[in-house]
C-alpha cells in the first residue's frame, strides 16, 4: 500500500507554514535565514510529489534548479550576515531596518 | 505497508526538525535540527524514487549549507543563547499563530484540490520509467531541454562566488592604503627621474 500523494502535500504545507512563522517571529538573521531554507524544502518536496504525481520528470529537474539557486542565496546572504556581525556581534534584523530603501 | 511506515517516522522527523529550528534558543541547536529536517525530506524523495535529487539533498544541503552556517555561526562567535520570552513588538506572536493556521489550511485544502484536479496528462518532457534509472532520464532532460538554464546556473554561482568574496572581505586599513601610494608615486617619480638622466646624458 503506497501513500496518498495527498499526505506528502499536507506534510509539506506544514512545513512550509512553520519555516513562514519562524521568519516572522524569530529575530537572529541567521535563524531566519535558517526559515528560509525549511520554506525552500517544503516547495521542493511539492515539486518532487508532483513530478511522481504526473510522471513527469520537469518537476526534479526544477529542484535541481531550486538546490543550486539556495546554494548561491546562501553563500551571498551569509557574506551579508558576516559583514553586519562582524561590527556588531548582537545586532538583530531590526537593528539593520535603516537599509531600507 | 513499510511506505505508511517510512513515511510517518520522517513526517514526524521533518515536524520536529522544523518545530527545534524556529524553538531553539541557541543558533547551534537550531542549525543542528537543520540536519534533522534536511535528512527527513531526503528520506522522503527515495520513498517517491528521486534517487538523485535525494544524495543532492544529503551533500549539498547536510553537507554543504549547514556547514556553512555553522562554520559562520562559531567564526563570528554569536552562539550565545537568546532570550526568546521577551517580544519586542507587541502582538506579534498571535499575529504569527493566527497566519499559520490560516495559510496551513489555505494550502492543504489547495494541495487536496490540486491532486483532485490533475487531468493525468501526458508528460510534456520525459516520463519516469522503471527501466531506466532516475539519474539518466533526470540528466537527459537536463542536458537537452534544460541546458540553457543549465549553463545560465553556471554563471549565477560564479556571481555568488565574486558577491561572496568582495562582501565578506575586510576593508583595507586607510593606513595602508596612503603607503601604497606613496610607494608608487616614489616609483613613478624615479622612473621620471631615470629617464630625465638618460635624457641629458644623450
Amino acid at each position: 500500500m503506497t501513500v496518498d500523494e495527498t499526505w506528502y502535500l499536507v506534510l509539506s504545507a506544514m512545513l512550509f507554514t512553520i519555516g513562514a512563522c519562524g521568519l516572522m517571529v524569530r529575530r537572529n538573521p541567521l535563524v531566519m535565514f535558517m526559515c528560509v531554507e525549511l520554506m525552500l524544502n517544503a516547495v521542493n518536496l511539492t515539486f518532487v510529489t508532483f513530478s511522481n504525481v504526473l510522471n513527469d520528470v520537469a518537476g526534479q529537474v526544477v529542484v535541481f534548479f531550486v538546490l543550486v539557486v539556495a546554494a548561491a542565496e546562501v553563500v551571498v546572504g551569509l557574506g551579508i550576515i558576516v559583514a553586519i556581525l562582524r561590527r556588531r556581534p548582537e545586532a538583530t534584523a531590526d537593528d539593520v531596518s535603516m537599509l531600507r530603501g | 505497508m513499510v511506505d505508511t511506515v517510512v513515511f510517518l517516522v520522517a513526517a514526524v522527523v521533518i515536524l520536529v526538525g522544523a518545530l527545534g529550528v524556529i524553538f531553539s534558543r541557541n543558533p547551534v541547536h537550531s542549525a543542528l535540527m537543520l540536519v534533522m529536517t534536511l535528512f527527513g525530506v531526503a528520506v522522503l524523495f527515495v520513498a517517491q524514487g528521486a534517487h538523485f535529487l535525494a544524495a543532492v539533498q544529503v551533500i549539498v544541503y547536510a553537507g554543504a549549507i549547514v556547514v556553512l552556517f555553522l562554520f559562520v555561526i562559531m567564526l563570528l562567535g554569536v552562539d550565545t543563547a537568546e532570550n526568546l520570552s521577551s517580544e519586542p513588538l507587541a502582538g506579534q506572536r498571535p499575529a504569527a499563530a493566527v497566519v499559520a493556521v490560516a495559510s496551513v489550511g489555505l494550502l492543504a485544502v489547495l494541495a487536496v484540490r490540486a491532486v483532485q484536479v490533475s487531468t493525468g496528462a501526458e508528460a510534456t518532457t520525459l516520463p519516469l520509467d522503471s527501466e531506466r534509472s532516475n539519474i539518466a532520464v533526470l540528466a537527459e532532460v537536463l542536458f537537452t531541454d534544460y541546458l540553457f538554464a543549465f549553463e545560465v546556473t553556471s554563471v549565477l554561482l560564479v556571481i555568488a562566488v565574486v558577491g561572496a568574496v568582495v562582501m565578506a572581505r575586510r576593508p583595507r586599513p586607510a593606513a595602508t592604503d596612503e603607503l601604497e601610494d606613496d610607494g608608487s608615486d616614489g616609483d613613478d617619480l624615479g622612473v621620471e627621474r631615470h629617464t630625465q638622466t638618460e635624457a641629458e646624458l644623450a
